[in-house]
């Protein structure tokens, strides 16, 4: 028989991976987009989550995540580089410092108030669906493995909660980053992810497993890097500069 | 209805192919071909990170020269 503890806190650890992932997207949505229609898209993935879990109870496992994975991580790619493009150009025109609090980091984002925003909701519920799902694929199989489902499954609700508290805290952190470097920073992370779900869901097994994000993402972050040095080496075509 | 027909397809036109098809393209070419090298078993997970360095690289200069 295995003891709880020993099925707690591998469930607890590898369902902590997913919902760092899940919180990285919302947060970095949210602090790009606005706030509102970030979490109500995380609380309709929630939700959709929710009625899967009770639905499908131990037979979800019928759920074809490397398709989802491939559509959730293609989606998110396309859209990424749409952001990592844009924010390239922003900081090389006005640098870290270029746009203060307040102002709209991302041009395509409709102003405060205004009604429904359809990218934030769909970039929040999809990372937390995928997401979520992997978390409750985690419980599943541990608790199956070792036929101790109640240990599995409060390892991975603690990890979630967890992380869930942390990623809320840390709002002021990301209140730190220069704004005109945010979208640039977005772009990086949805294009780390949108690069390790989808060919994750062609069937590629990555180096490093989930640890293939982080140099993923160092990756981009250097090419973004070099484009942006190169472009402020050539300030008299960027943006800033028109008239 | 159409109204709301008219907008959803705009989002997703907006979402995935933005201002540049090209990137949205590349994509699905990138996928598609590392697809084609997993069957053929070549373990292919460097593909698309090339493909979107590569993708990033050529939109920015063109984007630059531009103005």
């Amino acid at each position: 028989m295995v003891s709880p503890g020993a099925v707690f806190a591998p469930a607890f650890l590898a369902s902590a991976v997913e919902a760092i992932e899940m919180a990285v997207i919302v947060i970095g949505v949210g602090a790009t987009r606005g706030w509102r229609w970030t979490l109500t898209g995380a609380a309709a993935g929630a939700g959709v989550l929710a009625v899967l879990v009770a639905g499908l109870g131990r037979a979800l496992t019928v759920v074809p995540i490397d398709s989802l994975r491939l559509v959730v991580g293609g989606l998110l790619l396309v859209f990424g580089l749409q952001w990592l493009r844009k924010g390239i150009r922003r900081v090389a025109a006005t640098g870290l410092s270029g746009y203060k609090g307040g102002v709209h980091i991302d041009d395509d984002a409709p102003p405060p108030g205004a009604g429904f925003d359809p990218t934030a909701f769909v970039l929040a519920f999809k990372g937390v669906v995928l997401e979520g799902l992997e978390v409750a694929f985690i419980a599943v199989s541990f608790g199956a493995t070792a036929n101790a489902y109640l240990p599995a499954i409060g390892g991975a609700v603690s990890a979630v909660v967890v992380v869930g508290v942390i990623a809320a805290a840390s709002q002021a952190w990301v209140r730190r980053i220069p704004r005109s470097a945010l979208q640039l920073v977005v772009g990086l992370l949805l294009t780390s992810f949108g690069t390790f779900w989808g060919a994750e869901g062609l069937g590629v097994d990555w180096p490093g497993s989930d640890a293939a994000i982080l140099w993923l993402l160092l990756l981009y972050t250097t090419t973004a890097a070099v484009a942006t040095a190169l472009l402020r080496r050539r300030p008299a075509l960027t943006p800033a500069r028109q008239p | 209805m159409i109204r709301a027909v008219v907008a959803f397809a705009r989002f997703w036109y907006g979402f995935i192919i933005g201002d540049d098809w090209t990137a949205a393209a590349a994509v699905a070419a990138g996928f598609v071909a590392t697809w084609l090298l997993l069957r053929a078993h070549v373990d292919a997970w460097w593909l698309l990170p090339l493909v979107v360095v590569g993708i990033t690289a050529t939109g920015v200069a063109r984007d630059h020269a531009r103005g």
